[in-house]
C-alpha cells in the first residue's frame, strides 16, 4: 500500500497527500512499536521487585473481590446497576437510605447508590463510639404579637394532643423566668419544656453516613447529568393521551473530567436539596404545555440565608433557650463562651442573589441588629465573630416539603424543598419515602398532603410561624 | 464491600475493604478499640456472618437495657405510683428512703424484702440510684413521685442530656441533685437544670463530658442562685488563661 502512494505523490492532489500523510504517521507508529518490541525483548534492564509486586497486584484485582475492568481502573466510578439511586447525599438522601436498609425484606435485598456532587441507639455501629449529636435540651421560646396570639394558642394544641410538652407564657411569667427579655409588643410565648432544642446537623449526617455505610450502601462522587428515560402513551377514561415516563439510566458525571457512568437503577430519588429543581429538569418534569401535569415544573429553588456569631459579654446566661422574636429574628447560644448564633429570614424584596455564598455583613447591622437590640437589651453591645451563609431548598409555592413519586415520572420520588425545616423532618420523611418505595403507600405516617400532585391541583398547605 | 459466607474459602485476598468506592471509609474506630483488635473484630471485618452476630450481640445489650428500664404498670395500678418507683429502683440495684423510715437496699445478690408494699400512703422522700442502668424511659418510673426530696444519679452510665431536660417534673420538690461521674452528662444537658428553682445541692462533679468544668460550673452557679453547687475546683480550669479560650464548636450550617 505504501509503495502504491508513493508511487502517486508526485502527480497527486491535495486529497491524495493527506491521505498520505496519514498513512505515514500509521507506519511511523507501526515502526516505533516494532522498535519497542525490539528492545524489550533484547533488553537487559529488569526490575524484578517492582515486575513482582505489579503481577500480584494484578493478580488481586483479578480474582472476584477486586476492582479489574478489562479496559481501565474503575475504582471510582459508580457500578454498573443499582436498584435504588439517590440523586444528594444530605441528610434527607442518607435518611432515606437508612430506612431503605433498615425495612428491606431481606438482608442485602436492595442495592442502594447515593450519588453526591460535593463529597450517631439507631445509628450505633458495633465497634464504633456512640453517636453524640451535641443535642441542646434547652427548648424553644417563640413570641407572639396580639395579631400572632391565636395562631400560637392553635399551634400549640395540635402540639400537644401530638404529645409535645408545650407550656404557654404570659408577658408577666416571661420577665419572672427570663429577666433579660424586653416583652414590649410580646402578647403570649411558647416555651418547650423537655426534649426540645438544638443539634449539631453535622454530627447527624456523620453518623448517618457511618451508619449506612456499615449497612452496605454503596456511595459514589458525581454528578447526575442526564436520565434516560422511556416514554408510554396511555388513554386515561375521558379519552385524554397521558404520557407515562420510566427512568431507566442514571449518567453520573464524574468531577473534573468527561468520563461518567451510566447507571441501570430502578428507582430514582430526588433528594438534591436546592439543586432538586434542575434535577427534574432533567427528568423532563415541566416540560409540557403550561397549566397541564406534564407542564408543572418542580417549584423548588435555592434561597441563600445568612447566619451571623456574635459575642456579647453581658447576654442571658446558659438557660437561654433559641428565641424566635416577633420579628422573624432568631438566636441562640453558642458554647460556654457568650456567644450567640442567629439571623433573620428576609422578606420575599430582600432576597439576595443565590450566585454565591458571600455573607452580606450590611443585612446584619440593618435588618437583625435592630431586632435583637430591641427585644434583649443587652445584645445592644455586641460583636460580630463571624458568618457564613448557605442554600434553603425553598418551595416557592407553600414553603414546605414535596414527598412522594411524580404521577407521571412513575419512578422517580421526591424529598425536598423543605425551606430550612429539612434537618428536623428528615428522619420522619425517609421513613415515609423508604416505605413508599417498598410497599407503595405510606404506612405509619400519612404524607399524603405533601405529594407533587397539589402543585397542579393548587392545594398549598400553609404552615404559620415559619423562621 | 467485598465480603463472604464464614464456609468459605479463606480471606487470603480480602484486604478490609470498609472503604466505599470513591470515599475513603470515615469510620475508624480509635481509642479503646485500637488497643486490641479482638478476634471477633478480626472476622467480623472480613464476613458477613461474624458482623451479623456482632450488631445482634449489640442489639441483644442494647435490649437488655431496655428491659431493665421498662413500666411497671401492674404493680403502678395494685399500689400507687409511689410504691411502683421504689421497686423500679430497688429492682434496678439501687436505695430508697421512704418518709419517716430507714434506707431500703437490696443485698449482695439483688434480692430485697418486699415490707415496703404496705407503705402505701408514705411517699419516697429519697433515691439512690447510683451505678444503676436507668435510662430516658425508666425516669418514667420517677417522675410521679411528687415529694422526692433527694436523687443520687452518681456514675449512672446511661443518663444523658435528654434525661436532665426530663427532671423539671421534679421541680416543686427536689433539694438534693448528685449527678457526679455521669460518663454521658454534658453542660448542655446541665443547662435544663434552671427549672429546678427549689434545688439546694447539686453536685456536678467529675463529669468527663463536659468541656469546661471551671467555667461550666459558673455559669451553673450563675442559673442557680440558691443552689450550692459542688464540682470542680473553679481555677483549676484558670491555669493558662491565654490558652483557656473556650472552644467553640464551629461547623458550618449550624442554626
Amino acid at each position: 500500500m505504501l509503495v502504491a502512494t508513493q508511487g502517486t505523490v508526485l502527480g497527486g492532489t491535495v486529497l491524495r497527500g493527506a491521505m498520505l500523510r496519514s498513512l505515514l504517521r500509521l507506519a511511523v507508529c507501526r515502526g516505533l512499536l516494532a522498535r519497542g518490541l525490539g528492545t524489550r525483548r533484547g533488553g537487559s534492564t529488569w526490575d524484578w521487585d517492582a515486575e513482582l509486586s505489579n503481577v500480584k497486584k494484578k493478580i488481586q484485582s483479578i480474582l472476584p473481590g477486586g476492582t479489574w475492568d478489562p479496559l481501565y481502573d474503575t475504582r471510582h466510578l459508580p457500578p454498573e446497576r443499582s436498584d435504588v439511586v439517590i440523586v444528594g447525599g444530605g441528610v434527607l438522601g442518607l435518611s432515606v437510605a437508612y430506612w431503605l436498609k433498615r425495612l428491606e425484606k431481606q438482608r442485602g435485598a436492595i442495592r442502594v447508590l447515593v450519588v453526591e456532587r460535593d463529597h450517631t441507639e439507631y445509628l450505633a455501629v458495633v465497634d464504633a463510639p456512640p453517636l453524640d449529636l451535641q443535642f441542646n435540651p434547652s427548648g424553644y421560646l417563640l413570641l407572639a404579637s396580639e395579631a400572632g396570639a391565636a395562631v400560637m394558642e392553635s399551634n400549640v394544641k395540635v402540639q400537644r394532643q401530638e404529645g409535645a410538652n408545650v407550656c404557654l407564657m404570659s408577658p408577666e411569667q416571661l420577665r419572672n423566668k427570663f429577666p433579660w427579655i424586653n416583652t414590649e409588643g410580646v402578647a403570649l410565648a411558647s416555651y418547650g419544656m423537655e426534649d426540645e432544642g438544638w443539634f449539631d446537623p453535622w454530627c447527624l449526617l456523620q453518623g448517618l453516613r457511618q451508619k449506612v455505610q456499615s449497612m452496605g450502601v454503596l456511595f459514589c462522587q458525581g454528578e447526575v447529568t442526564r436520565f434516560i428515560s422511556s416514554s408510554l402513551h396511555m388513554e386515561n377514561s375521558s379519552g385524554e393521551v397521558v404520557t407515562l415516563k420510566r427512568i431507566h439510566e442514571v449518567h453520573v458525571k464524574m468531577d473534573n473530567s468527561l468520563e461518567y457512568q451510566p447507571v441501570e437503577c430502578a428507582i430514582v430519588i430526588n433528594t438534591a436539596g436546592a439543586w432538586s429543581g434542575h434535577v427534574a429538569e432533567l427528568a423532563g418534569i415541566g416540560k409540557g404545555p403550561p397549566g397541564t401535569l406534564a407542564g408543572t415544573k418542580l417549584p423548588v429553588e435555592p434561597r441563600k440565608r445568612y447566619v451571623y456569631v456574635w459575642h456579647c459579654p453581658q447576654g442571658p446566661g446558659l438557660e437561654t433557650p433559641l428565641v424566635l422574636d416577633t420579628s422573624g429574628a432568631y438566636f441562640r447560644r453558642e458554647g460556654l463562651g457568650n456567644n450567640y448564633l442567629g439571623g433573620r429570614s428576609p422578606t420575599e424584596e430582600e432576597e439576595p442573589d443565590t450566585g454565591n455564598l458571600e455573607v452580606d455583613h450590611t443585612f446584619f447591622q440593618d435588618k437583625v441588629w435592630p431586632h435583637l437590640a430591641q427585644r434583649i437589651p443587652a445584645f445592644e453591645t455586641l460583636k460580630v465573630r463571624s458568618a457564613w451563609a448557605g442554600y434553603y431548598d425553598y418551595n416557592t409555592f407553600d414553603q414546605n416539603g414535596v414527598v412522594g413519586p411524580h404521577p407521571l415520572v412513575v419512578n422517580m420520588y421526591f424529598a425536598t424543598g423543605f425551606s430550612g425545616h429539612g434537618l428536623q423532618q428528615a428522619p420522619a420523611v425517609g421513613r415515609a419515602v423508604a416505605e413508599m418505595v417498598l410497599e407503595g403507600s405510606f404506612q405509619t405516617i400519612d404524607l399524603s398532603p405533601f405529594l407533587f400532585s397539589r402543585f397542579y391541583l393548587g392545594e398549598k398547605i400553609k404552615e404559620h410561624n415559619v423562621i | 464491600m467485598e465480603k463472604s459466607s464464614f464456609c468459605l474459602v479463606a480471606p487470603v485476598w480480602k484486604q478490609s475493604t470498609r472503604g466505599i468506592r470513591g470515599l475513603s471509609g470515615l469510620a475508624a474506630p480509635e481509642g479503646s478499640e485500637k488497643k486490641g483488635r479482638t478476634l471477633l473484630q478480626f472476622l467480623a471485618d472480613r464476613f458477613y456472618d461474624m458482623e451479623a452476630l456482632r450488631e445482634y450481640l449489640l442489639h441483644r445489650q442494647m435490649l437488655k437495657v431496655h428491659q431493665k428500664n421498662r413500666s411497671f404498670t401492674n404493680i403502678k395500678t395494685r399500689y400507687g405510683p409511689e410504691i411502683a418507683g421504689a421497686f423500679f429502683i430497688l429492682k434496678q440495684g439501687g436505695a430508697v428512703k421512704f418518709q419517716g423510715k430507714e434506707w431500703i437496699r437490696p443485698s449482695g445478690r439483688g434480692r430485697f424484702s418486699l415490707e415496703f408494699l404496705k407503705l402505701q400512703a408514705v411517699p419516697v422522700e429519697a433515691i439512690d440510684a447510683s451505678g444503676c442502668a436507668i435510662n430516658y424511659t425508666g425516669l418514667d418510673n420517677l417522675l410521679p413521685l411528687k415529694e422526692l426530696r433527694s436523687l443520687w444519679l452518681q456514675r449512672c452510665p446511661h443518663v444523658d442530656d435528654w434525661c436532665l431536660s426530663r427532671l423539671h417534673g421534679l421541680a416543686h420538690s427536689l433539694q438534693e441533685l448528685s449527678l457526679a461521674g455521669c460518663p454521658r452528662v454534658s453542660e448542655r444537658g446541665l443547662a435544663c437544670l434552671h427549672h429546678l428553682q427549689n434545688l439546694r445541692r447539686l453536685d456536678i462533679s467529675d463529669l468527663p463530658a463536659v468541656a469546661n468544668p471551671g467555667l461550666t460550673q459558673i455559669l451553673v452557679e450563675e442559673m442557680l442562685p440558691n443552689c450550692e453547687v459542688l464540682g470542680a475546683n473553679w481555677a483549676q480550669g484558670l491555669k493558662g488563661a491565654s490558652e483557656e479560650q473556650p472552644q467553640d464548636t464551629a461547623s458550618p450550617l449550624h442554626a
